[in-house]
C-alpha cells in the first residue's frame, strides 16, 4: 500500500523552479532515499510535503488504514504533523533555551492531540531511551556536539508519534563511527514500523539502508529504482555519482 | 494615604500593568509590539462612551474585552508578518485607531472630544491593584502551562514549533489578545483621570514606547523585571521632572543607553548576577 503519494508537485522561487512537476510514491514500511546534487530541490520537496512552504501546483495525499486517503497538501504544518508526518531540518532547529528533556517533551505534548502530561512524559522517556540520548541529558542544548544535535532532531520528530518520518541529512558532518550509529538508529526506527524518506549525501548510508532511491536534478525526477539500478544508471552517474 | 500618593501609586501600577502585559507577549515570542497605546486608548474610549451607565469594574471588563477582540482580529492578520514588519504595523495601528475614532466622532457625533465621568482616586487605585494582581496570577499560570511552553517554542524557532504540532498563529494571536486585555482594562480605569479626552490624548504613542523601555530597563527574563523597571522608571521620571525639568529627557536618554549597552538583561539581570556571585563568594569563604 502506498502510504504517501505526490502528484505533479511544483514550486518556484521567483523565476527559479526548485521542484518541477515531481511525482513520487512511498510504500508503507519502506525507506526511500532522496538524492541529488546541491540545489536539486530535495529540501524544498520536504518543505512541500510538511507544509513549510505553499505548493504552486500538485497534490500530496496520505493513506492510512483507518481514515482512508486524505489530501494533506494545503494544510498547515501543525495539522500535517498531527496526521503523522514528522520531519527533521537540515540545519538542526532544536529549542536552545529549553533543556534537552523539554525539547522532546514539547514534541510529545504538542504533536499528540489530547495527550495527558503523564503520557507525554512517558513518551519522552521512551524516546530518550530509544534514541540513546541519556548520556547527554544533563547538558545544555547549546553545548551538545553536532551528532547529538542531529540525534535530538530525530528524537523531537519521533516524539510526535509519526507514521512517516522525513530525515533531511541527519548524517551530514558526522564522522564515520557516528554515521554508523546514525544508520543503526534509522534502521531501528524503520523496524519499529515507521516509513522513512531520507535525504542524504553519504552514499554508503543511502546504498546500504534504502530499499529504493529517487534522484532529483534541477528540480526534476531524474531516476528512480533500487540501489543497484541507481548506481548503474548512466544519467545518474553523469550528473551525480560520476565525480 | 494622601491624594497625591494615591494618584502617584495609581500611575505606577498602571505602568506595571502595561509593562508586564507587554512582556508577557513580546518577551517569549520575540515579536515586538508597539500597539499598547492602541489597546490602552480603546479602554479609555470604552469609559468615555459607557462611563455614565456602568460601574468601574464593568468598564474595565468591557474595555479589556474590546481590546482583546481588537487584538485578536488585528493579530490574525498581522502575526503572519515577522520581525520589524510586525512592529511597524502595530505602531501604525495606533495612528489608524486615532484617526478612525476622530473620523467617527466628527462624522456621527459631531464632537471632537468627550467629557469623562469622574471616579474618586481611591476606587481607581484599588481597581488597578486588583487588575495587577489578576495579571500577575495569569502570567504565572501561563508560564507554567503548555501554552507558555508553546509561546517559548514559537519564540525560539517558529518553524520547528509548527512542525511539532504547535498551531503557531493561534498561540501568538491568543497571547497578543490576552496582553491587550490588560492594557484595555488599565485604559478604562485611567480614563477617569482626565475629565476631557480626545483621540490625540487617548491614543498617545508614548504609551506604546514606555512599556518597552520599562521592560528593557528592568529585564525581561523574569516577571520581576518589568515590575521593577516600571517602578524605577516612573519614580525616576517623577524625580527628574521635579529636580531637572530642562535636562530630564537628556538624562533619561543617557540612562537608557547605558542600560542597553551595559545591562543587556536589565536591572533584574544585574541583580541575578550579583546574587549568584554573592552566593559563590559565600561558598568559597
Ligand atoms: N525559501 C527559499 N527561497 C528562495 N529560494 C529557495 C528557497 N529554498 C530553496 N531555494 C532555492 O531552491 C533551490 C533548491 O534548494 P533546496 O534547498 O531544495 O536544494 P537541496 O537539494 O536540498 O540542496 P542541498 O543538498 O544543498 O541541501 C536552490 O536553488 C535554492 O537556492
Ligand atoms: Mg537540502
Amino acid at each position: 500500500m502506498n502510504i504517501l503519494e505526490g502528484h505533479g508537485l511544483t514550486k518556484a522561487f521567483g523565476g527559479r523552479v526548485a521542484v518541477d512537476n515531481v511525482d513520487f510514491t512511498l510504500a508503507e514500511g519502506e525507506i526511500l532515499g532522496l538524492i541529488g546534487p546541491n540545489g536539486a530541490g530535495k529540501t524544498t520537496l520536504f518543505n512541500l510535503i510538511s507544509g513549510a512552504l505553499s505548493i504552486d501546483a500538485g497534490t500530496v495525499t496520505l493513506t492510512d488504514s483507518d481514515a482512508g486517503t486524505r489530501r494533506v497538501s494545503g494544510l498547515k504544518p501543525h495539522k500535517i504533523c498531527h496526521l503523522g508526518i514528522a520531519r527533521t531540518f537540515q540545519a538542526a532547529k532544536n529549542f536552545p533555551g529549553m533543556s534537552l528533556y523539554d525539547n522532546i517533551l514539547s514534541s510529545a505534548q504538542f504533536g499528540n492531540k489530547h495527550i495527558s502530561d503523564k503520557d507525554a512524559k512517558a513518551k519522552t522517556d521512551k524516546v530518550i531511551e530509544f534514541t540513546g540520548l541519556e548520556p547527554l541529558m544533563d547538558k545544555s542544548v547549546k553545548d551538545i556536539p553536532l551528532a547529538g544535535q542531529k540525534r535530538l532532531e530525530v528524537a523531537r520528530a519521533l516524539a510526535t508519534n509519526p507514521s512517516i518520518l522525513l530525515l533531511d541529512e541527519v548524517m551530514a558532518g558526522l564522522n564515520p563511527s557516528e554515521v554508523e550509529e546514525s544508520m543503526r538508529l534509522v534502521t531501528k526506527i524503520n523496524e519499529s514500523g515507521i516509513t522513512i524518506i531520507m535525504i542524504e549525501h553519504v552514499m554508503k548510508a543511502i546504498m546500504s539502508i534504502c530499499g529504493r532511491i529517487l534522484v532529483l536534478h534541477h528540480g526534476q525526477k531524474l531516476a528512480e529504482g533500487s540501489p543497484e539500478e541507481i548506481s548503474s544508471d548512466k544519467s545518474v552517474i553523469e550528473v551525480y555519482l560520476g565525480g | 494615604m494622601s491624594q497625591y500618593t494615591v494618584v502617584l501609586l495609581s500611575s505606577i501600577i498602571m505602568y506595571i500593568v502595561l509593562a508586564v502585559s507587554w512582556t508577557m507577549f513580546s518577551a517569549p515570542t520575540g515579536y515586538v509590539s508597539l500597539a499598547t497605546a492602541a489597546f490602552f486608548g480603546a479602554g479609555i474610549y470604552t469609559t468615555a462612551f459607557l462611563g455614565e451607565f456602568i460601574p468601574l469594574p464593568l468598564l474595565m471588563l468591557v474595555g479589556g474585552i474590546v481590546s482583546f477582540v481588537l487584538a485578536f482580529l488585528v493579530g490574525a492578520i498581522t502575526l503572519r508578518l515577522r520581525g520589524v514588519y510586525f512592529t511597524i504595523f502595530t505602531f501604525g495601528l495606533v495612528e489608524l485607531l486615532k484617526n478612525l475614532v476622530l473620523w467617527f466622532e466628527i462624522k456621527f457625533t459631531h464632537v471632537r472630544g468627550r467629557f469623562v465621568v469622574s471616579i474618586d482616586h481611591t476606587t481607581v487605585f484599588w481597581s488597578l491593584l486588583v487588575l495587577l494582581a489578576l495579571l500577575l496570577v495569569a502570567v504565572a499560570l501561563i508560564k507554567r502551562s503548555r501554552f507558555g511552553r508553546a509561546l517559548q517554542a514559537v519564540g525560539e524557532s517558529e518553524d520547528a514549533a509548527a512542525h511539532i504540532g504547535v498551531n503557531t498563529t493561534l498561540v501568538k494571536v491568543t497571547a497578543f489578545a490576552v496582553s491587550a486585555f490588560a492594557a484595555g482594562a488599565a485604559g478604562a480605569a485611567m480614563a477617569t483621570r482626565w475629565s476631557y479626552i480626545d483621540p490625540g490624548i487617548a491614543f498617545n504613542s508614548l504609551m506604546s514606547f514606555m512599556p518597552v523601555l520599562m521592560a528593557i530597563f528592568g529585564g525581561m527574563r523574569k516577571t520581576a523585571g518589568p515590575v521593577i523597571g516600571a517602578i524605577l522608571f516612573a519614580y525616576l521620571e517623577e524625580l527628574l521632572i521635579t529636580r531637572f525639568p530642562s535636562l530630564y529627557m537628556i538624562i533619561f536618554g543617557a540612562i537608557m543607553v547605558g542600560v542597553i549597552l551595559f545591562l543587556p538583561d536589565g536591572i533584574m539581570g544585574l541583580v541575578t548576577k550579583l546574587t549568584r556571585r554573592g552566593a559563590k563568594t559565600l561558598e568559597h569563604s
